[in-house]
């Protein structure tokens, strides 16, 4: 079936089968930022932004998506930059596998929640899973980046 | 990568539509958000999506709040109506249900129609005297709805929570904040007085019919009460061992937060 997706404000046409799933087609069309981990909703590095809401992309339905606003990293560039940028100063950064899946909710986060403390923060984020740190210096980062208004 | 195997996927434009697919074939059926179909379905003919029928709205008629059962957990867990109803009770069970990507996609009518023996939201529902609308069955208690396995299929149209000044008390004992409860306990006070439910215990959630006509016969209620109160609810539900807990556990637990949650609730009252 073809499906019209709206994908980092693009028109797309992807083709695909009734019952694929967001991670697999958005890969297969080179969105390769979008990152298959435990492929059943609970590590949280295939998150995408579905209609601006970070969803699961290895459980949704493409189909479901038809019409829909998708967007990957690359669709919040100068963002994930920032991001990015305060994730390396605090040292954040390790193997790098969550940090586009990461940017994408904190940058939702940012959207949604008006001054979050670090408890609202966690739990936003619980569901992103870091194998290689303990969080703490990406809650630096994420507490630095939150509060940079430039 | 995991496959589901689906003939067609469509958006009817009209609920008559989407029933006459839902009926057509017992291999057809209703997404609702779609958060669980990865793990509970591997083939199917249609997925039929209610995402054009306009059932993702909160509104209020006559101090009943309706809630389109495509209306997303996410949406309810920060609805400030919703917040305030029983001091926020089906927020905050909503709030400790995965992460908040995968509130965004699964949905309350999807919660209720799965019948999810491990469900933190059934058990609220039941304590909040909800409501359901079908689309061909009317209207009915989510208790009918539940005590009714053999309902003809039907589509969930919305889910009525009645806006009185009540308590609730909600607690969902996990052994990580991801995973599914060992058991969930909920507690509502109103002027028709107390509701208990326990759930997860493994099956799903159930009045404590007996405790509950025990403690709404006393004006005053004694720590003693509590505690005979807890042991009914013990007495009456029944538990299981499963792979997360043993019976006993659970039922220790049962006896510990349903004495804990009266206790809290008289509190919040006063």
């Amino acid at each position: 079936m073809k499906v019209n997706l709206i994908v980092n404000n693009q028109k797309k046409i992807f083709e695909c089968e009734p019952g694929d799933f967001l991670l697999d087609t958005l890969r297969t069309y080179n969105y390769l930022s979008v990152r298959r981990g435990c492929d059943t909703t609970n590590c949280g590095v295939c998150t995408i932004l579905f209609d601006g809401k970070p969803v699961p992309s290895c459980s949704v339905l493409t189909a479901k998506a038809n019409g829909h606003q998708i967007t990957t990293v690359e669709g919040i560039q100068a963002e994930a930059t920032k991001i990015g940028k305060h994730f390396g100063d605090e040292g954040a950064d390790q193997c790098g596998y969550c940090n586009p899946s990461l940017a994408l909710t904190v940058y939702a986060m940012k959207k949604e929640l008006n001054n979050p403390n670090m408890e609202e923060i966690k739990e936003y984020l619980v569901s992103n899973l870091c194998r290689c740190t303990g969080y703490i210096a990406q809650e630096r980062a994420i507490k630095s980046y939150l509060g940079d208004e430039s | 990568m995991m496959k589901l195997v689906v003939t067609e996927y469509l958006k009817p434009k009209s609920l008559e539509e989407a029933y006459s697919l839902f009926i057509e074939d017992k291999k057809n059926h209703i997404i609702a958000g779609g958060a669980w179909i990865k793990l509970s379905l591997k083939t199917a003919n249609k997925l039929i999506d209610l995402e054009e029928l306009k059932l993702n709205e909160i509104t209020e008629i006559d101090h009943v709040i309706e809630i389109g059962s495509m209306v997303t957990l996410r949406e309810i867990e920060i609805n400030p109506k919703i917040n305030r109803l029983y001091n926020g009770i089906l927020s905050s069970a909503i709030h400790k249900i995965m992460g908040v990507t995968i509130r965004n996609v699964a949905t309350l009518g999807g919660s209720v129609m799965g019948k999810y023996a491990f469900s933190d939201i059934i058990p609220v529902l039941l304590v909040l005297r909800t409501r359901l609308v079908f689309y061909k069955h009317g209207e009915m208690s989510l208790q009918e709805f539940l005590d009714n396995p053999k309902m003809e299929r039907d589509i969930l149209l919305k889910i009525l929570i009645k806006r009185d000044l009540g308590i609730g008390f909600f607690k969902k004992v996990a052994i990580t904040p991801l995973d599914f409860s060992i058991l969930n306990i909920a507690i509502s006070k109103n002027a028709e007085g107390f509701k208990i439910c326990v759930g997860a215990t493994p099956y799903i959630g159930k009045l404590a019919v007996k405790a509950m006509e025990y403690i709404n016969g006393f004006k005053n209620v004694s720590d003693e009460k509590l505690l005979n109160c807890a042991n009914l609810v013990v007495e009456e539900i029944k538990f299981s061992k499963n792979n997360r807990a043993s019976k006993e556990y659970r039922e220790e637990l049962a006896k510990v937060y349903v004495k804990r949650g009266l206790k809290k609730v008289i509190a919040n009252e006063g």
